[in-house]
């Protein structure tokens, strides 16, 4: 029940684009017909789905405090590999994006059609690499990080696709000449937004809760350190 | 504002040609990364909801635009083709590395108020934008120019969107109250995402409409 509502939570309530921003570079520049646009949102979902759990693992056994210990023995809790964070997870998302638009162009030429001009796009699309750094953020688990990945990746097509739906109807209406273009997609995506923001009103029991405890802790933790400076001083 | 043009003027008595002046004045009204080019709008709007963070934000893009760009166009020479995008994502990512650790250094609060959107200049378009388009082919000291040019239109940009935003949504500027006296009520829309795309878009209504630069 906990995947289902993290599932909702970030199509709907985090959406990628509305509540975050994350690749808005691409969203801006694609969305002006909805064929192109699912075909890029599809490659978004795509490349999420793999990339997140893959950092996942790379962030709990490699780059975590401590995390090398299950192949470096005990010598190893004291060490911190993040400050390699930021490289490694793009230096995965570059690789894996190469290795998808290889693999698919292999096995179906195709699809290598509709994907294959977005692919190298998706590199620098910022809501991959966004929900690699939110998922270490938020300590998600291996199945959390999975379903966030995805639902993240469904969130932003959702979005793309919407998007792209209305600048196709805008083609026919009559905007001041200088809001064209960039102006006015962003009064929509605004407009969008408020509509998204709908959403906010529904309730999922379990998640509240669970970020409660979070804070709690994190409160606790703070008290303590708070309680050590004093000490010193 | 103020502080960004006076460090323009000083560049300028130090630049030789009209060619290299026009690298950094360019990028703040007709070439401008964000409204006119349409690049790095991730960070603009989600940093911009008040002017502390996103002047923080300002000062580290264009610092790690600059330094890719030099280190960038020092070894343009070297880099094979084909694995370029990679050298200059490697590189991008050390330098947001360094700027994300000094920030926890020194200015703790705001990195944690920016959370993740440090390790996105990364994926900033800008940067990328820039290094593809002018570092790989230019000389250090002018890419160095040219970095500090389209970080500054960067920055005026997301400075501009964070003074309406906070202004008009906690009645503030830079943290100090100047609404609030005068029994200002605070407006909702600006402090959340939506404000932030509404404001970009009057701003390049503006902008447009002054420079009259048309779209298709």
């Amino acid at each position: 029940m906990d995947l289902v509502n993290l599932a909702i939570k970030s199509i709907f309530i985090d959406n990628m684009i509305f509540a975050f921003f994350l690749g808005m570079c691409s969203y801006l520049a694609v969305s002006k017909k909805v064929k192109t646009a699912i075909g890029l949102g599809a490659a978004v979902i795509f490349v999420l789905t793999i990339t997140t759990p893959m950092n996942w693992a790379l962030n709990e056994y490699v780059l975590k405090p401590g995390a090398l210990s299950w192949a470096l023995g005990e010598q190893a809790d004291t060490v911190d590999l993040g400050f390699l964070r930021f490289i490694t997870f793009i230096a995965t998302i570059a690789a894996m994006v190469q290795l998808v638009e290889m693999i698919v162009e292999k096995v179906s030429p195709s699809l290598y059609g509709t994907l294959g001009i977005f692919l190298p796009l998706i590199a620098v699309n910022c809501s991959i690499l966004g929900a690699s750094l939110f998922m270490v953020t938020r300590d998600y688990t291996l199945a959390e990080a999975s379903v966030f990945g995805f639902s993240s990746g469904i969130g932003w097509l959702l979005a793309i696709v919407a998007l792209a739906a209305v600048r196709e109807k805008m083609k026919y209406s009559h905007v001041p000449v200088p809001m064209r273009g960039l102006g006015i997609t962003m009064i929509t995506t605004g407009l969008m937004g408020i509509a998204f923001m709908a959403f906010m009103g529904i309730k999922l029991d379990s998640t509240p809760a669970k970020e409660e405890t979070k804070a709690e802790k994190v409160e606790v933790v703070e008290k303590q350190v708070s309680m050590l400076t004093d000490v010193e001083k | 504002m103020a502080e960004v043009e006076e460090k323009v003027v000083q560049e300028k008595e130090a630049l030789l040609s009209p060619k290299r002046k026009k690298y950094i004045t360019d990028p703040f009204d007709e070439n401008n990364p964000v409204t006119v080019q349409v690049l790095g709008i991730c960070s603009a709007l989600a940093v911009t909801a008040q002017m502390k963070p996103t002047l923080v934000m300002g000062i580290a893009v264009t610092v790690v635009i600059v330094f890719a760009n030099v280190i960038i166009s020092m070894i343009r020479n070297l880099i094979p083709g084909s694995i370029r995008i990679i050298a200059q994502l490697g590189i991008v990512a050390t330098l947001v590395a360094l700027v994300d650790m000094v920030l926890q250094a020194f200015l703790y609060d705001v990195s944690k108020e920016l959370s993740v959107f440090v390790g996105l200049i990364i994926t900033n378009c800008i940067v990328m934008g820039r290094l593809e388009a002018f570092a790989m082919g230019n000389r250090p000291w002018d890419s160095a120019l040219d970095g500090l040019g389209s970080g500054f239109g960067y920055a005026w940009v997301i400075l501009a969107i964070a003074f309406v935003r906070e202004l008009f949504g906690s009645g503030k500027v830079f943290g100090f109250d100047v609404l609030g006296p005068i029994g200002y009520q605070n407006n909702g829309l600006m402090t959340i995402p939506v404000g932030a795309f509404m404001v970009l878009g009057i701003i390049i209504w503006v902008q447009r409409s002054i420079n009259g630069y048309v779209e298709e």
